[in-house]
């Protein structure tokens, strides 16, 4: 039954972003996963290939979450499995688990900053676990993550609840960003933020995404940002995944998608990037 | 090894070879560390670099900078040295205020002003929140939807029947070990009988009310500082307020109603388990049956030995419920504040408990209660 997800999956390819030939860096295959009688995902499959920017969206309860716990290996699907180039995370034993970990960096909804260390702390504490390095080395390399996206170094100082909402979804950027992953995952990254703060998330995404070559997954409710960003566009409906461009999904037949894309909010989105 | 040095008069040639990534970061500090200082000229070649990620060339980049006009670039710099000079230009997006100057005289005096401030503030915030406490607690017992009885009944749950089997066992035990000590003691004299007057006095009078009231304040003292601290760092109580919900009603009374009933009665509770353990004690080790230890209990208790103890539960109660609520609602921003006064509300209310026995040991001696 795998196996059929499999095929059906394989023939949905990016268009753009220079990627076509490259094998997926991740791959999920015919993952289910159920909470009691509640079926959330029914052998879903999807690809994330390198260098792309790939957004998950879907209605709220579709799963997005638990998707992306799942990719992280936070979250044991019940049945099918995920493969990070080609090794299969749900049967890897916790040692190899880490190991594959320390190359994601993950930002969570709210930030996830540990409130009782500073930023600069946070940013740290991935690094002081895995090598070893004097105080000045861990201040220099904090600083970069800093500067990088776009905070001042002032800001190491700060404690998490010293800082406004658009300055903790920098440093909680900034901590994803601690041992040069070359795969992120962002949720959320601009929930609750203004219109403004949020476009220049957007623009800090794009920057880092094209000067360090990152794959990014992330999971958005916000139109702007994924139009903004992203290349390809992955729908969880009907508890299963619907991918392609974003030309691609916006043309898509599906009800639920075209409400998404097409309706008022949306149109307001397609308007301000238009009058761009 | 990441690099190879080689001196012609007063030039240095460094060779920069394998891997610069943030996995050697160790190696990365000492290699950059070791290129000896105060030559004239330094050549760097960075060709021999196997790879190379973003820490390493930041390492490396800041060294370049360091070194300034001295020192010059042979083979092409690694590609992230683009985008670090692109982030050294980028202007923070986001500002935040410099920190302040410190260690100055001026400051020291600020800083003592500010403490003192402070302090007058939370004595101030205390006794708002204590009058606060009374005028809600007295109007709860002019209405009955004011008073809550649904959360009143689960406080008494959490805080008495679930620690009835723990203040049992340490009644029991404190009490059997009060026996055994002084049945030793007043052998000597012949006089084991009078362990029974000694365990029925002690237990009734100070060790069942006080144990009682300590382990209720590390559990529930601690409990009722963390539940309100959560709420706070929730924004729970910024919501209760702004639906126009009185906070105090609903968490700070019910707490301290729920532990005004709860805590004489686990008192009672201890007695008999203390005077048990007693009465066990003594039949197995002293050889003074029940028949013998029932009829010496009588003869040892005055009318007041119960109710010495008892009456000094409800100032417990109110003790750690009051202190416990305080500190919760103390909590501000962060997890560490909430340990730390989850820590403080214990620790004060064991102490203001066993103080304010203190006291009612000298009153009730000068009362000759």
């Amino acid at each position: 039954m795998q196996r059929v997800g499999n095929e059906r999956q394989t023939t949905i390819r990016p268009r753009s972003g220079g990627t076509d030939s490259a094998a997926p860096i991740i791959s999920v295959r015919g993952v289910t996963n159920r909470f009691g009688p509640q079926l959330v995902h029914d052998a879903v499959d999807l690809d994330v290939y390198p260098g792309e920017v790939l957004g998950i969206v879907g209605g709220s309860g579709s799963g997005k979450s638990v998707l992306l716990r799942t990719m992280l290996g936070l979250h044991r699907p019940n049945a099918g499995d995920v493969r990070i180039e080609g090794m299969d995370i749900t049967r890897m034993s916790t040692e190899e688990l880490l190991a594959i970990k320390r190359r994601y960096g993950v930002t969570f909804q709210h930030g996830a900053l540990f409130s009782s260390l500073t930023v600069a702390e946070n940013i740290q504490l991935p690094m002081r676990e895995f090598f070893s390095a004097s105080e000045r080395t861990y201040d220099a390399l904090a600083e970069l993550r800093l500067r990088m996206v776009g905070l001042p170094v002032e800001a190491g100082r700060k404690l998490p609840s010293q800082l406004s909402g658009g300055m903790v979804k920098r440093a909680a950027l900034a901590r994803a960003l601690a041992l040069d992953p070359s795969i992120l995952f962002l949720d959320e990254p601009t929930a609750g933020l203004d219109p403004i703060s949020a476009a220049s998330f957007d623009e800090l995404i794009v920057y880092l995404h094209r000067s360090l070559k990152l794959t990014i997954v992330m999971i958005t409710h916000d139109l702007d940002t994924l139009l903004a960003t992203c290349n390809r566009v992955a729908v969880l409906v009907d508890r299963k995944i619907v991918v392609d461009t974003l030309e691609g999904i916006m043309n898509n037949p599906h009800p639920w998608i075209r409400e998404y894309f097409h309706g008022p909010r949306a149109r307001a989105a397609h308007l301000a990037r238009g009058a761009r | 090894m990441l690099l190879e040095s080689e001196r012609r008069e007063n030039t240095l040639i460094v060779r920069l070879k394998g891997e610069w990534r943030i996995d050697n970061l160790a190696q990365i500090e000492s290699a950059l560390a070791g290129v000896p200082a105060g030559v004239e000229r330094y050549i760097v070649d960075f060709t021999g670099i196997e790879t190379i990620d973003l820490s390493g060339a930041w390492l490396l980049h800041r060294w370049v900078r360091s070194m300034g006009d001295r020192l010059e670039i042979a083979g092409a710099p690694p590609a992230h040295f683009d985008f670090i000079d692109d982030v050294l230009q980028l202007e923070p997006k986001e500002r935040v205020p410099p920190p302040e100057a410190r260690l100055s005289l001026r400051e020291a005096l600020a800083w003592l002003g500010r403490n003192t401030l402070e302090w007058f503030r939370q004595t101030r915030d205390a006794i708002g929140f204590f009058g606060r406490v009374t005028v809600n607690g007295l109007r709860a017992f002019r209405s009955l939807k004011h008073l809550r009885v649904p959360s009143i009944a689960r406080h008494v749950y959490e805080t008495g029947i679930q620690a009835i089997p723990i203040v049992s066992l340490i009644a029991f035990l404190i009490s059997v070990i009060v026996a055994y000590l002084g049945a030793q003691q007043l052998r000597q004299f012949g006089a084991e009988i009078f362990t029974v007057d000694l365990v029925t006095v002690a237990v009734l009078r100070e060790m069942s009310p006080l144990l009682t009231a300590i382990i209720v304040a590390g559990r529930s003292g601690s409990a009722f500082a963390a539940e309100i601290g959560v709420m706070r760092l929730n924004d729970e109580i910024d919501a209760l307020q702004s639906m126009g919900v009185n906070h105090f009603e609903v968490l700070v009374t019910p707490r301290l109603a729920g532990l005004l009933i709860a805590l004489p009665l686990l008192t009672v509770i201890a007695d008999a388990m203390g005077l048990a353990g007693g009465a066990l004690l003594s039949s197995v080790l002293l050889d003074i049956s029940l028949d013998q230890f029932l009829p010496r209990m009588k003869d040892a208790l005055a009318p007041t030995t119960f109710w010495a103890g008892i009456v000094k539960t409800p100032v417990f109660a109110l003790i750690i419920a009051l202190v416990g609520t305080y500190r919760g609602l103390q909590v501000r921003e962060s997890s560490r504040e909430l340990g730390r006064l989850t820590t403080v509300a214990v620790v004060q209310s064991i102490f203001l408990v066993i103080f304010a026995d203190a006291v009612f040991a000298v009153v009730f001696v000068e009362l000759d209660f």
